[in-house]
């Protein structure tokens, strides 16, 4: 493999050196939303929403700036202070403006100022509007300083940060002990995916003396095979637990407790994408190292089936929309696996999804909205017709997500499984596979919610959401449709520079037809045509049915997967508990007492000797001398 | 000289004020029992200077009669001022100090 020149960041000139902005910006006004208290009530919202709007603005005149110059100076960082300076190292916090970077931020500004919009309408009547807002800019600032960073030490600051605000805001609602201990189940499980991070960032502290991406890109060819590869796995490690990828993917599932927007914000468009920002970054590490690289692809396509089995038993539409984020996001880590040909690929489908997911879950929210809150889709049906811009919106991204063609979806999806069917055809068999099956359960979505027979309950009366709502819905739908046109012949050119991949011989916003193409198509008209006959030719039973199907029954249990994890982590791990217990309260506590017991006990005995009488001590004196001089005599004799 | 009789009268005087050390309860009797061991080792301590033919024995005994004098009187003062205070000089009656 060649290590591919990476881009110089450039001094920062004109608009770069207000670039902290993009981040000050949100976090200043999450503090005076969180500060201000209930003084704030009544326009807090306006403020949360228009931080965002400020900060998307600041990006869209970086990105201009970016564009308008040569491609050499494309990266430009921007050092602010130093952080830690201790001995060798000196740790500073400094911005990375570069191509990969600007499109996070367009991206976490902009599908985030669309959703901010949104909540006004959906937390229209929540008495904790205002700290949803503070939190929901506490998560951009977090993110954009995650994306920004020039250095893993301050992208792990990003990184806990999104983490903390992903908790806060799954368990918003914590009078529901559900939405808390989904909260806290986030947290725990994203522990650990912070576990391997850090180890990575102590790992290339003690092997590079720095952890820039600068120094981190430079070094990682000097690095001996095994350490490499190590660091690769930590990587993957972090990245599995922020992006939901198998094996620490149950968090995600019971992240949708959270308020809708925030499943749109943090647990589709932008958050669970982190992982994949991760690896793509440290695309000179795992330039290195095949095997790491090939864990990352294999662990996508892992992810990507389970996502898409999980989608298609499950009746809270939510969970549906959950299970196919993550296969989504598998599919971005099995192109970030496949190699540099593949990278700007995992982005554009970052992208791509990122518009198509958020309007898909806003569009769940807007029907939820309309239900009584209600999330069970056997309790919809018939709403294309009383919901209309919902209904079409959605129907954008159900077009994207499923790969039609001309949709932005078909252009970012059907380029990985191409890149992965060259590179990898047994990953690509099975990424071609899954593209079927999310055609399968995104058109039973579609069926089950806007298409069947009505199957509301009493006193349900469905009805449009507030223009402040379906504004986003339809804001996000373009997107949805024509990001794939617009940047399918731009994309790869505008990447390569950072991420190493290669440029395309001759970029066209046309389709790449490929025979691989033609079955990626066949396989989601079938999958289309499956879920036709399965549920869109008879009425879908308000209940559960009853099945023997072993598939059904698995992905109803999300693959087992929390059983597994209590079985192998949690029963262990009480059982080692209760053995550390009873080994502290009767070793060490039986220590602890028994000596202080002894010493009890002995000066018990001991003072039964200060009898008072005298001749007891004349006694004993004596007795003594007799033992001393005995022991003399014997001690002479022998 | 055969001291043999010197030292088995000494062991009878130490043996003889051990025993009523151990068992007689008033004080002053205890008291004299103390002295008879003191007297029983000056008489060990002068008979083995006789034997030697030295003086040091017979020193030695004349620093152990000065300081049981001296004893005598700390020690007699204190049997007094106890027997003012208590009426009694039994030895297990002052049992103040135990446990």
């Amino acid at each position: 493999m060649t290590l591919l020149e990476g881009l110089t960041p450039a001094a920062p000139t004109g608009l770069f050196p207000l670039a902290w902005l993009l981040i000050a910006v949100p976090l200043v006004s999450a503090a005076i939303l969180l500060l201000a208290g209930k003084a704030a009530n009544s326009w807090g919202h306006y403020l949360g929403t228009l931080a965002p709007i400020v900060s998307f603005v600041v990006a869209l005149a970086l990105f201009a700036d970016l564009l308008g110059r040569p491609e050499a100076q494309h990266a430009v960082s921007v050092p602010l202070y130093t952080w830690i300076a201790t001995g060798s190292w000196s740790i500073g916090v400094g911005l990375l403006i570069d191509p990969l970077s600007i499109l996070f931020a367009l991206l976490i500004t902009g599908v985030g100022s669309l959703i901010h919009v949104y909540s006004i309408g959906y937390m229209a009547h929540d008495p904790g509007r205002r700290r949803f807002f503070a939190y929901l800019n506490f998560f951009i600032a977090a993110m954009l300083t995650l994306v920004l960073a020039d250095n893993y030490a301050v992208l792990f600051v990003g990184w806990e940060g999104v983490g903390l605000a992903s908790y806060l805001l799954i368990s918003f609602w914590q009078h529901k002990p559900t939405a808390a201990t989904a909260g806290k189940k986030a947290f725990v499980v994203n522990r650990v995916g912070d576990l391997g991070l850090t180890m990575a960032i102590f790992t290339m502290l003690a092997m590079f003396g720095s952890s820039s991406f600068e120094a981190v890109n430079a070094g990682a060819s000097k690095m001996s095979p095994a350490w490499v590869t190590l660091l690769g796995m930590l990587l993957l490690v972090g990245a599995c637990g922020k992006s939901a990828q198998v094996p620490l993917q149950s968090w995600l599932l019971d992240a949708m407790e959270g308020p809708t927007p925030v499943s749109a914000l943090i647990h589709a468009a932008t958050m669970v994408t982190a992982g994949v920002y991760l690896v793509i970054r440290s695309h000179a590490i795992y330039a290195q190292t095949s095997a790491a690289a090939l864990a990352v692809a294999i662990v996508g396509t892992v992810t990507l089936l389970a996502g898409a089995w999980i989608g298609t038993s499950k009746d809270d539409i939510k969970k549906v929309l959950a299970g196919s984020t993550m296969s989504q996001i598998g599919y971005m880590m099995l192109a970030a696996g496949i190699g540099p040909i593949a990278y700007p690929f995992a982005i554009f489908h970052l992208l791509t999804h990122g518009f198509f997911k958020a309007n898909m879950f806003l569009g769940a929210g807007s029907v939820m909205h309309g239900m009584n809150d209600d999330v069970n889709m056997r309790h919809y049906g018939g709403l294309a017709k009383v919901m209309k811009i919902t209904y079409y919106t959605f129907l954008m991204g159900y077009l994207a997500i499923i790969g039609t063609p001309f949709f932005s979806g078909f252009y970012s999806k059907d380029s990985i499984i191409e890149a992965a069917w060259e590179k990898q055809p047994v990953l690509g068999a099975l990424a071609l596979i899954a593209a079927g099956i999310t055609a399968f359960y995104m058109t039973r979505l579609m069926f089950m919610t806007f298409w069947s027979s009505k199957r509301w309950a009493e006193g349900v009366h469905p009805h449009e959401s507030p223009a402040v709502m379906w504004v986003p819905l339809v804001l996000l739908a373009i997107p949805s449709v024509i990001a794939g046109m617009v940047m399918n012949a731009w994309i790869a050119g505008w990447l390569a520079p950072a991420v190493g991949g290669e440029v395309p011989a001759n970029p066209s916003w046309l389709p790449h037809l490929s025979l691989i193409g033609v079955v990626t198509l066949v396989v989601v008209i079938a999958g289309v045509g499956v879920a036709y006959l399965i549920f869109g030719r008879t009425s879908i039973p308000e209940s559960v049915p009853f099945t023997r199907n072993v598939f059904t029954i698995i992905g109803r249990h999300d693959l087992y997967g929390d059983a597994f994890n209590e079985a192998v982590f949690m029963k262990p791990g009480e059982a080692l508990t209760r053995g550390v217990v009873a080994v502290d309260s009767g070793v060490v506590d039986g220590a602890v007492r028994g000596s202080g017991a002894l010493a009890l006990g002995l000066g018990g005995g001991l003072r039964k000797l200060q009898n008072g009488y005298v001749r007891s001590y004349g006694l004993t004196m004596i007795v003594g001398v007799i033992v001393v001089a005995l022991a003399l005599i014997i001690g002479r004799l022998v | 000289m055969n001291p043999n009789f010197y030292v088995v009268l000494a062991a009878i005087l130490f043996a003889v004020g051990i025993v009523g050390f151990l068992i007689r309860k008033n004080a002053l009797v205890v008291f004299m029992s103390v002295e008879l061991m003191l007297n029983a080792s000056n008489l060990l301590l002068v008979t083995f200077s006789r034997v030697y033919g030295t003086l040091d024995g017979q020193a030695a005994s004349f620093f152990v009669m000065v300081v049981a004098a001296a004893e005598v009187v700390v020690g007699l003062s204190i049997i007094v001022m106890i027997y003012r205070a208590r009426q009694s000089a039994n030895v297990d009656n002052e049992n103040l100090l135990r446990y």
